[in-house]
């Protein structure tokens, strides 16, 4: 049979495609309401050029960000450097780092009761501890349902969407689900006294309220670091597995000489998530405990949120000069994520 | 070979280890305990004022029956009585005096029976007190905070979805001067976090005008880094040769990005607008200091002062608990596949 | 003594058989190589020998012991995979020492065996490199090495070479040829192509959709197709093969023509019945027309400088492969004619299996 030339085939204009389906109908509603902007968009390019017009998109994000995020940190300097109680900083006397000085005035940096503004370091000890629990707790367990989905079992889709249901609650649903079992006549002390136990007053004692706002906090964020760690362990190419098998690996050095190793980086960029996330707490502890009993369970975000909206005497100064603390420490963990994401990438 | 190697070599090769019974153990534990406190809620919020005092509490929300017996105006409570003879019989409590109640048998209503109130016990029946649902709704103003919390996350969803979508087109397809500036500007705003400028941005806020109003906590976090990156690694995949052909049809460039990429990057923009509207339903901290005002509070500032002002009407608090869960439940169920790979896509950038 | 038996193997994926009915023994030293087109289940075969696919039933013995259950690291077999596998991770070094701490060896005893064959695969000066540092070839003798030194009963290879390029591919060839004649282990080697097949194997096992086609050494099968798979799979370029009729003793009609071709050690075949004759390219002899026993008119003209090809065709019949030593010159559409020769002729009939000649 004879064989002809290749000509390439007759190539449409992909606009002409979309033009075409337009014709069809398929966005003729669309058409009409969009092309009240084409005629001032058009205008407007002429008047900044093809190349102008990237800046035009990108102006009102931009100018989210500079009125929301960049210039509010500016003023929050400002407002850490000033005293008194008015909002706006033109009424506000500059006192220089006086309001660190308070902050920071501590007999022992350990002992918050040895602290001018106790409180503030209270919830300092509160998010660290805080933090390391709830950060190493989770990290272990993501890593072990991430290990357990990534084993050959029936209905993986069904139980990663099950760890990762309570990701999608919101933090007041999450602490009120949980404040509802743990209540004095609820479900968890039912099955404590069917057991024979002791009613236990959770929310009441320190140390129990402390367990409880790491486990609840673990139980809603858990799932998305399982997922991500997921995706990790299932980059690893699955024939490296085989070569371990042929080389008679057992199964706890498969984990602790070639996948741990593999998933190093992804477990790095987990950890520092979580600290980021941990450190800024406040959401489900707030509903949950309220900061008590007392100040037992009192985070930083909290400590600020008080001192500057919901305190009998507003003090926008310390709350600025807290969150700029906070801040530094933030800026720091983010810094090591994007080192390690950048390093990760190249 | 011997007839024990031919048995075997039916069986299948892989038995069960040990760690694949641990596995289905560990994930059936994982079940229980991330559906179980949801799926308590829910039936506790069924329950009665009543019923959610019992201790201990019963699994499914039960409430005692109740008959119309004829020559009674009202309904009577039914009771599983033990006679002295030993037999049971269900009677309905005409009132009671005491530590004797007065009960009736339903059939036959002019014989008055006397029982010791140790006798009896309630019968019960499976009931929904769906007064729990209706009632904040109407008379607490929830329909209110649900309507709030409903625009807010729409308009601001719409607003991400647009801006974001126009700064990545612009990251993504053009090369201009001061690309990279924005690039790390854009990066820097992931480092700043509302927790540290709450004060300030309130300020913002206040200075336009804006306080106690939906808009508020709509515009601060209209712009979101996470959404610019998440389209922009999209449409970097997006073929470049489509627009320049576009360009040479003759389309301006605003027509190229809603006509073209727009309709090309739908999966990435159904993906930022599922995260969008779960950030945005969910939020807490900001609109928890911006508003305070009860009618603009949304579902979830509602929902936290209603726990403060009313301690103890749990029934109510539970039900609306679950009002405001179900709109993420529903997205959960049917877009749930879409939100995984979103977030294991974005995890590993 | 490493000989393999492999005893009515059956591999069934739910309800799809990748596998029918397998037998085969492989005797201890031998080079065996699976070839097939893709599909053919070889891969799956030799993947089943090594325990990493169970089988739906049949034995898989190694030296008189049923291993059939026994799991893959139990078995003693080294397996060199296509994609390599190495550790990413770890330097040759390491990669290749892995396997060795998990048999519990000494760090002395696991050195030496790292720099003998090191050495022998010209990887000392790469010990201490990561694997995405190296290139494919090296890569490749990475993968070998680990199989090296666990000094295993048995080597597997799953299509080592086709990541290759042409020229290394050639050159590795050779060197797992030397390397089988120092180690002298039983070998079972999984490729598509069938040069390699022929220059490697003391044995050939040719599969298609699961089935053995036929087992024997390479010019066995070259010379002795026992169906028409083999026929037009070993040996390159194809043999030709003419489907014709029978329309008289110990006489086939192919394609169009009027003439036919007298073939005297088919005269056993029935009348009428299907007939393809097999004649491979350096077995076809240019002649007069009408000494022909067909006639083409060529096509194209391959000139390579040591040998020549013509590809020319007649009606009704595929096209025809011509074997030239030297450079022979021939035009475009010139007609030829071409007689097969008798005694290197295979007959195949209706059912495409061999008739043996008388």
């Amino acid at each position: 049979m004879a064989r002809s030339p290749i000509i390439p085939a007759a190539t449409e204009s992909p606009v002409s495609k979309v033009k075409l389906a337009e014709r069809n109908g398929t966005f003729q509603i669309r058409k009409v309401l969009t092309s009240i902007i084409d005629w001032p968009m058009a205008a407007l390019q002429r008047l900044v050029g093809e190349r102008g017009m990237a800046y035009v998109f990108l102006l009102p994000n931009l100018i989210f960000f500079g009125l929301f995020v960049f210039v509010p940190l500016g003023i929050n300097i400002l407002y850490s450097a000033t005293g008194g109680a008015a909002l706006f900083p033109a009424d506000r006397p500059y006192v220089g780092l006086d309001q660190y000085g308070y902050l920071f005035d501590c007999g022992s940096y350990i002992d918050p009761n040895t602290c001018r503004e106790d409180h503030f370091w209270r919830g300092v000890t509160n998010t660290f501890n805080f933090t390391m629990f709830q950060v190493v707790t989770m990290v272990v367990l993501s890593l072990l349902t991430a290990i357990v989905l990534n084993m050959k079992i029936r209905g993986r889709g069904f139980f990663r969407a099950v760890y990762f249901f309570p990701v999608l609650l919101s933090p007041v649903v999450v602490a009120l689900i949980w404040k509802w079992i743990l209540q004095r006549d609820g479900l968890l002390n039912a099955l404590i006294t069917s057991l024979g136990g002791e009613k236990i007053l959770f929310l009441n004692e320190p140390g129990w309220a402390t367990f409880w706002i790491v486990f609840v906090s673990v139980w809603s964020h858990m799932g998305f670091y399982t997922l991500i760690l997921l995706a990790g362990l299932q980059a690893i190419p699955a024939d490296i597995y085989e070569a371990a098998e042929m080389d008679a690996t057992p199964r706890w050095r498969v984990f602790w000489r070639l996948t741990l190793p593999l998933l190093w980086p992804n477990l790095i960029v987990v950890v520092v998530l979580a600290l980021i996330r941990a450190v800024q707490t406040f959401d489900e502890v707030f509903v949950l405990t309220g900061g008590g009993p007392g100040t037992a369970t009192l985070m930083v975000v909290q400590y600020i949120y008080e001192t500057a909206f919901s305190n009998q005497v507003q003090n926008f100064g310390l709350a600025a000069a807290a969150s700029v603390v906070l801040g530094v420490v933030l800026f720091a963990l983010t810094l090591i994520q994007l080192a390690f994401t950048r390093r990760k990438t190249s | 070979m011997n007839v024990a190697s031919l048995l075997t070599a039916r069986r299948s090769a892989r038995r069960w280890h040990w760690t694949d019974v641990a596995a289905y153990a560990y994930l059936l534990l994982g079940v229980v305990l991330m559906f179980g406190p949801v799926l308590w809620l829910v039936l506790s919020s069924f329950k009665t004022q009543a019923g959610l005092l019992e201790f201990p509490p019963s699994l499914l929300p039960m409430a005692q029956k109740e008959v119309r017996v004829e020559g009674f105006p009202q309904p009577l409570q039914l009771f599983r009585v033990t006679m002295e003879d030993g037999s049971t019989r269900e009677l309905a409590q005409v009132r009671r005096v005491g530590i004797q109640a007065q009960m009736v048998d339903p059939l036959n209503p002019s014989q008055q029976v006397r029982v010791p109130i140790d006798r009896r016990v309630p019968v019960r029946e499976l009931s929904l007190a769906t007064r729990n649902y209706t009632e904040p709704l109407e008379r607490f103003a929830f329909t209110r905070f649900l309507g709030n919390s409903v625009f807010v996350t729409v308009v601001a969803t719409l607003i991400t979805l647009l801006i974001n979508s126009m700064a990545a087109y612009a990251l993504s397809i053009y090369e201009f001067k001061g690309k990279n500036a924005a690039m790390l500007v854009v990066i820097g705003t992931l480092m700043i976090p509302i927790t540290i400028i709450l004060v300030p941005v309130y300020l913002v806020v206040t200075t336009v005008g804006l306080v106690n109003s939906l808009w508020a906590v709509i515009l601060p976090g209209a712009a979101t880094p996470t959404g610019v990156f998440l389209l922009r690694q999209y449409m970097l995949t997006l073929p470049r040769d489509l627009i320049e052909a576009a360009r040479m049809d003759k389309a301006s460039e605003w027509q190229i990005y809603w006509r073209i990429v727009m309709p090309l990057t739908l999966p990435a923009l159904a993906v930022l607008a599922i995260f969008s509207i779960m950030w945005r339903w969910n939020e807490f901290l900001w609109p928890l200091a911006v508003l305070t005002k009860t009618e603009v509070y949304t579902l979830q500032i509602g929902l936290n002062a209603f726990q403060g002002e009313l301690q103890t009407q749990w029934h109510y608090l539970l039900a609306m608990t679950v009002v405001t869960l179900t709109p993420v439940a529903i997205v959960f169920v049917f877009l749930q596949r879409f939100i995984t790979t979103g977030i294991a896509n974005t995890g590993m950038k | 003594m490493a000989e393999v038996k492999l005893v009515d193997i059956k591999k069934s994926y739910g309800a799809a058989a990748v596998i029918h009915d397998v037998n085969l023994a492989i005797a201890d030293g031998e080079f065996v190589v699976f070839v097939g087109p893709s599909g053919c289940g070889k891969s799956t075969l030799l993947r089943i020998i090594a325990g990493l696919e169970s089988v739906s039933g049949g034995e898989i013995l190694i030296d008189g012991h049923s291993v059939t259950n026994v799991p893959a690291s139990d078995r003693g077999l080294a397996m060199v995979f296509q994609s390599y596998a190495l550790y990413p991770h770890m330097s040759v070094n390491k990669n290749m020492a892995f396997a060795l701490e998990n048999m519990g060896l000494g760090k002395g005893e696991i050195d030496q065996r790292v720099r003998r064959a090191a050495q022998m695969l010209r990887l000392t000066e790469y010990l201490d490199r990561k694997p995405k540092a190296l290139s494919g070839g090296q890569r490749q003798r990475v993968a070998i090495g680990r199989a090296i030194v666990r000094d295993p009963k048995i080597f597997l290879f799953d299509e080592p070479l086709s990541n290759l390029d042409a020229e290394l591919r050639v050159a590795t060839r050779k060197e797992l040829a030397a390397l089988h004649a120092e180690l002298g282990g039983t070998m079972i080697y999984v490729t598509h192509d069938q040069v390699e097949a022929m220059t490697l194997a003391d044995r050939i096992v040719v599969l298609r959709a699961g089935r053995i086609e036929q087992i024997g050494t390479p010019l066995d099968l070259y010379n002795n197709p026992a169906n028409l798979f083999v026929a037009g799979f070993i040996g390159s370029p194809r043999m030709n093969l003419f489907p014709g009729r029978v329309s008289a003793p110990g006489q086939i009609a192919v394609g169009a023509e009027t003439r036919t071709i007298l073939v005297p050690s088919a005269g056993a075949a029935p009348f009428g019945s299907e007939i393809t004759l097999g004649s491979r390219p350096e077995h076809i002899d240019i002649v007069s027309e009408d000494q022909a026993d067909l006639v083409i008119t060529v096509d194209l003209v391959e000139q390579l400088g040591g040998e020549t090809y013509l590809y020319g065709s007649a009606p009704s019949l595929p096209q025809v492969t011509v074997r030239q030593d030297g450079q022979a010159l021939y035009a475009r559409n010139e007609r030829l004619g071409l007689h097969l020769k008798r005694d290197a002729l295979h007959l195949f009939d209706a059912d495409g299996q061999c008739v043996p000649s008388q």
